[in-house]
């Protein structure tokens, strides 16, 4: 695909089709464990809107990004599970 | 000392909060007759969750028109903006993803700021991969992988059968659709839309490419459990009990109103716990207008014409306004088949236990949450509702497993930065 996008998931290399969402690359990487809650319980994304909060990831050194509203971009480094 | 301004400041005629339907039709109502619009929206993208990749892959020709309609109208957009304070009546405070604060100064304000999906816990409902019906269907939208897995689809509402038929498309597997609702109720409802022919045909259509996939109704879950990558999900009829493995379950028990913001404008509310507007959909508060799902949950055909009505109505074409009048009310009675069709049964109201969270910010248990007489009391108490989703989730299952009403909404909005907020001082 022309209008691929490559960025790196916990350190992995993965490539994307414009439109993608950072959380569904996430799930493309084969990651289900976005964050960690206050009582170390791993959780993924619920509401897909922006509205709960659970699939806040850290993107390029910036922490707490709701990952369903976020469009992939080159080089972005995401981390999840933290 | 001064606190440090807003590093940017737009003025404008009538600014929008939310780029949904309600806010794209309020848009091209009010941007026709000549005045500068300003849509803020928290997306990347126009057109709200319902519309969402609609511009990329468009499968609504309604949607394309609209989103057209809306590029030719002049309104502008300002996307990946979140709104966090409405500091005075006339400025709006937003933050951008960029973490660039903006001040928007306005005449008019359309709050146009949709619905989430109600989440009720269940044992089990903080697993990866349980996820909400149309929040599965928001993110298969943007790339979220759905195909050859398998999906139990579970909760309440016509949302249902649609996303079965949205997932599906894309090669996901359903493995059952379980509603809620009994026959009774959805069979009231299918009734009903015999006056709405458009509604009616979209679903004959729906239901027919579903044919081979299980409608259980009066069915809901108990709890999901997971097993290494697999999901195990058990469903009830009330009588027996099963277990259904899949990969992701989409549950929802239907949609509440986002009424954060006009709270904190001072909007008032209706007793039903929607915004309260006139005719014209003016708030308590002339000059702030509300239209969509906020005041009254009725799908994206009432929200386009109640955004209309407010768009002209801000734009002070009361009479385009009051023309477009007739239609809404038919579509208010949609309105009140759809919360009648899908009001949810008592056994939802006690399917957590004691130990299951309510709460997925703090993590605070049901039971604990449940000591207390009110959601301020349990706030204080437990931390409940008090982390990152600022409630939105645990408050709004909070009202239907104890009946608590939120009460009153405090800026931040959302989670911002702290040199924005300086800005609102």
């Amino acid at each position: 695909m022309g209008d691929a996008i490559h960025l790196q998931i916990n350190g992995r290399e993965i490539s994307v089709p414009a439109g993608t969402v950072v959380a569904a690359a996430i799930a493309l990487a084969g990651e289900d464990r976005f964050r960690r809650s206050v009582m170390n319980q791993p959780r993924g994304p619920l509401c897909g809107m922006g509205v709960c909060m659970e699939c806040r990831v850290t993107i390029s050194g910036r922490a707490h990004c709701r990952s369903c509203q976020i469009l992939c971009e080159p080089g972005m480094d995401v981390r999840t599970d933290e | 000392m001064c606190a440090p301004m807003s590093e940017r400041s737009i003025e404008t005629d009538i600014a929008i909060v939310g780029a949904g339907p309600a806010g794209i039709a309020a848009a091209c109502a009010a941007a026709e007759s000549g005045k500068r619009v300003l849509v803020v929206d928290d997306t990347p993208w126009l057109g709200g969750q319902i519309w969402r990749g609609e511009q990329r892959h468009p499968t609504s020709p309604e949607a394309s028109q609209w989103l057209q309609r809306f590029r030719d109208s002049g309104a502008e957009l300002l996307d990946s903006t979140s709104v966090i304070a409405l500091p005075a009546l006339g400025t709006l405070l937003a933050e951008r993803l960029s973490r660039e604060s903006i001040s928007i100064q306005y005449q008019r304000l359309i709050l146009a700021t949709g619905a989430r999906e109600l989440f009720l816990p269940f044992p089990g409902w903080t697993l990866p991969g349980v996820m909400g019906v149309g929040g599965l269907q928001a993110l298969a939208k943007n790339g979220w992988p759905v195909e050859g897995r398998r999906v139990v689809i579970a909760g309440s509402g016509p949302l249902l059968l649609a996303v079965a038929d949205g997932l599906r498309r894309k090669g996901a597997e359903i493995v059952t659709v379980a509603e809620q609702a009994p026959l009774g109720q959805v069979l009231g409802f299918a009734t009903s839309l015999v006056r709405y022919p458009s509604k009616l045909w979209q679903g004959m259509q729906i239901r027919s490419r579903l044919l081979d996939v299980p409608y259980q109704l009066g069915t809901w879950p108990m709890k999901a459990e997971a097993t290494g990558k697999e999901l195990l999900v058990t469903l009830t009829d009330g009588r027996d009990r099963w277990t259904e493995p899949c990969d992701y379950l989409a549950c929802g028990f239907g949609l509440v109103p986002n009424i954060e913001l006009p709270l904190a404008a001072g909007c008032e509310l209706t007793s039903g716990g929607f915004l309260a507007v006139d005719s014209y959909q003016q708030s308590s508060i002339p000059g702030i207008y509300c239209a969509g799902e906020p005041v009254g949950i009725g799908g994206v055909d009432c929200a386009l014409i109640e955004g209309q009505i407010a768009g002209h109505s801000a734009a002070g074409a009361l009479e385009q306004a009051s023309k477009l009048m007739d239609r809404r009310d038919r579509w208010h009675l949609f309105r009140l088949a759809l919360a009648k069709g899908f009001a949810l049964r008592d056994e939802l109201r006690s399917l957590a236990s004691s130990d299951t969270l309510i709460c997925r910010c703090e993590d605070v248990p049901v039971g604990r949450v449940g000591e207390f007489d009110g959601w301020r009391e349990a706030k204080l108490h437990t931390r409940c509702g008090m982390g990152a989703c600022q409630g939105r989730i645990c408050g709004s299952a909070a009202k239907v497993l104890f009946g608590w009403g939120m009460q009153s909404v405090r800026p931040p909005i959302l989670p911002a930065k702290v040199q924005s907020l300086l800005s609102t001082t």
